[in-house]
């Protein structure tokens, strides 16, 4: 009894109930005919596409700056490296790194600046950070519109000016990294290099938080005070960590496309903040602590839930039920958490 | 017959017995004070008076009161008020934003009824505005006070503030007894005088003053009537006249040391000098420091001590800098910067906060990371180095607190757990391994043994005192305890008001130290 009693503490509520809501859905997708090796494989890859975008909330939850709402910053140097690499035609590998090498130097400038507007706003980060992602996203339509591309893949095949909503990638870096080394097992398709980018990503945030810097940024967001009387200097911690979000929210969202075949500009950039903070709030974290525990977990819980209850949803009622349950499980969840003291898990 | 009687009055909270056995009268016209050190049972004696909410809340107080012969037995501040005890509160409890007239008639302004009003009741009356004037000019002429009342308190002189106070309380018609909790404390000297002034008049209207100071003259001077409290016992209760300052002074600190008096040292005028402090002003909101000049020797524990709000912990927050500070500190000749914790630390000087829960510890961090943290940050142990980067080696910390954990006996249940979860005693401990781990030359702990029980005090302040010896660590402890500061000092430093009265060999009298927090200048009495 002891022990049950232990484990369920441990695995918490929240996870253990959409745990069973996902073993429940899988089992009626077999019993509704859906195909289980279908189902895994999605499960994987949608886990590969979004694991980045919510290892960016591990730094500033660290650093106390709460879950970055404004993730979109990031997405759009992302985007920007991305639109860059396309324009000047470049195929396979080397699009895709210079896509990064454009991208991560522009997100590293919006996250410094990012950052000072943070410090300035202490105690309502994530209210700030959420407007600021509106606002910015609604300047970079007007960009899109005005940018100077010339590629004629990216541009409106009519009057030739203005980014297209959505890009194809066929041509540049699409699927790179999903089917390098890739193979099936039990008709289960494993996408190795994209678990593999992964792997490395979540690996180095692990090591910068073991690092005295990554430990003193982690110290910032425990306790100010605490921080301040050894010496550190908390507002530069802050920074950095804003800074590191947003470059791997500039990573996330190519390797996001990558994986999805396409580009997605425009609005598009709005809808990322809040399904990876449902994400590592699912996986356990707090508004003020969270590991890359908690990242692997919430991102297979919540893209599993999402992969598997959707078809069976739709299949079940009438109509497309698909993007209603994904929105509300979401800011479902962003909203329990929120509701909890801080420093409890949600 | 007495205006207001309390008989054996007595409250425990949660076991632990913080008055007992007092008893107290109070007659009409008479101005009675009422003494003693913090945490005598000053504040709890008013707060059943007041019948404020945090004495009912844990299960009431013992023994009885009696107002006009009748039994008295509040059970809110609004009865209280209503039977006719008005209580002037230490803070303000004014709304800056209101004019002054508003303040004096808050929560009892005089309304007009209209026609509304005579439908959907009283709620709905409007003020009497001309009215409230008047009354309010009437409370403010009684305390002889010249004022614009239409200004709004906010940007008042803080003595104004504190007869806005009092005004409001004598407007209210039927008050018979007025208590003053540190009306003073916040007072300049010359606002003080008017104060006292004025407590004179309200006696004469009648009024019987409960008055609580912590100023020995100014109780010696206005009021009729002393009363010194205890550890929650009464210990004296004289006519004013019948005392000296200085036999009031013994009673409020006086009790049993067990010193250690063979350890204390002096120190010669030619020792080294560890700190040196000059012309230090620190401006930490309630202990701020006004100027003062400090020498430290090397190898000595050092007291500061002193009542609340004094400043003694000022001069701590303000050396490690969390305080916005100006002045000089010298440590070993070199002068340190100000406002910059990190150098200090760097100079080898270590702080263990008051403030333990929010300065002093991670309280959602494992006991062994707040053990190592100050020294992985500020001297890189616990460092192993892999390529360029600097990885925090868990083993070796996980190992180093394993060892602090046995040597200071931290009660916990492994290394693992978060310091939110131990006693206050743990805690400390903790940060004391943190400070053990630093190893500085000069260690400063403010209210070590504040909220811990007497085991964990002892172990506490021995553990200061073998640091002391074993590795000759400059230390300076502040503490609003006398006995502890007399227990492991060389000297012991008093503020009052900002500065420092006066500095004495632990082994003074207890009289000298009581007079010299209540402000008196010592050398001026013993002569």
């Amino acid at each position: 009894m002891e022990i049950i009693k232990n484990l369920y503490k441990k695995i918490g509520f929240p996870r253990l109930i959409i745990t069973v809501f996902l073993i429940m859905f899988l089992i009626s997708a077999v019993g509704l005919g859906l195909s289980l090796p279908d189902l895994l494989t999605d499960i994987i890859n949608r886990f590969g596409m979004n694991a980045i975008m919510v290892l960016a909330m591990v730094p500033t939850i660290q650093a106390g700056t709460g879950i970055n709402l404004n993730l979109a910053l990031g997405v759009i140097f992302g985007l920007i490296g991305a639109l860059v690499s396309m324009e000047m035609g470049l195929q396979g590998w080397n699009s895709m790194i210079v896509a990064f090498s454009i991208a991560i130097p522009l997100a590293i400038i919006a996250g410094y600046l990012y950052g000072l507007l943070m410090n300035r706003i202490k105690g309502q980060e994530m209210t700030v950070g959420n407007y600021f992602g509106f606002s910015i996203v609604s300047l970079m339509c007007i960009f899109w519109l005005i940018a100077p591309f010339k590629n004629e893949s990216l541009v409106w095949a009519m009057g030739g000016k203005g980014l297209r909503v959505t890009l194809t990638l066929e041509d540049s870096f699409g699927s790179l990294l999903n089917d390098f080394l890739a193979f099936k097992i039990a008709g289960v398709k494993i996408p190795t290099g994209l678990l593999l980018f992964f792997a490395i990503c979540a690996g180095l945030v692990y090591l910068f938080t073991n690092t005295k810097t990554g430990t003193a940024l982690r110290v910032s967001g425990s306790g100010e005070k605490f921080a301040v009387s050894n010496g550190l200097n908390v507002d530069k911690y802050r920074i950095l960590s804003v800074i590191i979000s947003t470059v791997l929210a500039a990573i996330g969202i190519i390797i996001y496309s990558q994986a999805f075949g396409f580009l997605q500009l425009y609005n598009a950039p709005l809808y990322v903040s809040m399904p990876a903070a449902a994400s590592i709030l699912i996986g356990g974290a707090t508004l003020k602590k969270a590991t890359i525990t908690h990242v692997i977990i919430g991102t297979f819980l919540f893209q599993g839930l999402l992969v598997v209850a959707l078809p069976v949803i739709n299949i079940v009622s009438e109509g497309s039920m698909a993007e209603i349950i994904r929105i509300t499980i979401s800011n479902g969840i962003i909203l329990y958490a929120l509701t909890r003291k801080a420093g409890d898990t949600a | 017959m007495a205006l207001l009687q309390l008989k054996d009055i007595g409250k425990k909270y949660s076991g632990n017995q913080v008055l007992e056995g007092v008893s107290l009268e109070l007659n009409p016209g008479e101005i009675h004070g009422l003494v003693g050190e913090n945490g005598a049972g000053k504040s709890t004696l008013m707060n059943i008076l007041f019948g404020m909410p945090v004495i009912h809340s844990t299960g009431g107080y013992e023994g009885e009161m009696f107002l006009d012969g009748e039994v008295y037995n509040p059970k809110t501040p609004m009865e209280a008020m209503n039977l006719g005890i008005g209580m002037v509160h230490q803070e303000f409890m004014l709304i800056p934003g209101f004019t002054v007239v508003e303040n004096i008639k808050l929560n009892r302004e005089n309304t007009r009824s209209t026609v509304v009003s005579k439908v959907f009741g009283k709620k709905l009356e409007v003020l009497d505005k001309k009215q409230m004037v008047e009354d309010a000019k009437d409370a403010l002429n009684k305390l002889n006070l010249d004022l614009d009342y239409n200004l709004p308190v906010k940007g008042l002189p803080v003595g104004y503030m504190q007869f806005i106070e009092i005004a409001r309380e004598i407007d209210k018609s039927n008050l018979k007894v007025l208590i003053l909790d540190e009306p003073t404390a916040v007072l300049t000297e010359s606002e003080a005088e008017q104060f006292l002034e004025v407590i004179k008049r309200l006696s004469n209207l009648g009024i019987a003053i409960l008055f609580i100071t912590h100023r020995l003259d100014e109780i010696k001077s206005v009021t009729d009537h002393i009363t010194i409290l205890r550890d929650g016992k009464l210990i004296k209760s004289v006519k004013t006249e019948d005392i000296t300052t200085i036999e009031i002074a013994g009673l409020m600190v006086g009790r049993d040391f067990d010193i250690t008096a063979s350890s204390i040292r002096k120190f010669d005028d030619d020792s080294e000098i560890a700190l040196k402090i000059e012309e230090l002003y620190v401006n930490m909101p309630g202990e701020a420091i006004k100027g003062i000049n400090l020498d430290i020797r090397k190898g000595e524990i050092l007291g500061i001590g002193g009542l609340a709000g004094q400043g003694k912990l000022g001069i701590a927050n303000g050396i490690i800098g969390l305080y916005p500070t100006r002045g000089k500190i010298y440590k070993d000749g070199k002068e340190l910067p100000l406002n910059n914790p990190r150098e200090v630390l760097e100079h080898e000087i270590a702080f263990l906060s008051e403030d333990r829960k929010e300065v002093g510890l991670l309280l959602d961090e494992p006991i062994d990371f707040n053990i190592a943290y100050t020294s992985i940050e500020i001297k890189e142990d616990f460092i192993k180095k892999l390529g360029p980067l600097k990885i925090v080696d868990k083993i070796k910390v996980r190992d180093h607190s394993l060892d602090m954990i046995k040597k200071l006996d931290i009660r916990c249940k492994d290394q693992k757990q978060h310091t939110r979860y131990l006693s206050g005693g743990n805690q400390q401990k903790v940060c004391i391994a943190r400070a053990l781990t630093f190893n500085p030359d000069i260690l400063m702990v403010s209210e070590p043994t504040r909220g811990i029980d007497i085991g964990a005090k002892n172990l506490v302040l021995d553990t200061l005192l073998e640091l002391n010896k074993k590795y000759n660590m400059t230390i300076i402890i502040t503490s609003s305890e006398l006995a502890e500061l007399k227990q492991v000092s060389d000297r012991i430093a008093i503020i009052t008001e900002g500065k420092i009265q006066t500095i004495l060999p632990a082994d003074a009298d207890d009289r000298l130290f009581g007079l010299a927090m209540s402000g008196e200048d010592i050398k001026e009495v013993i002569n």
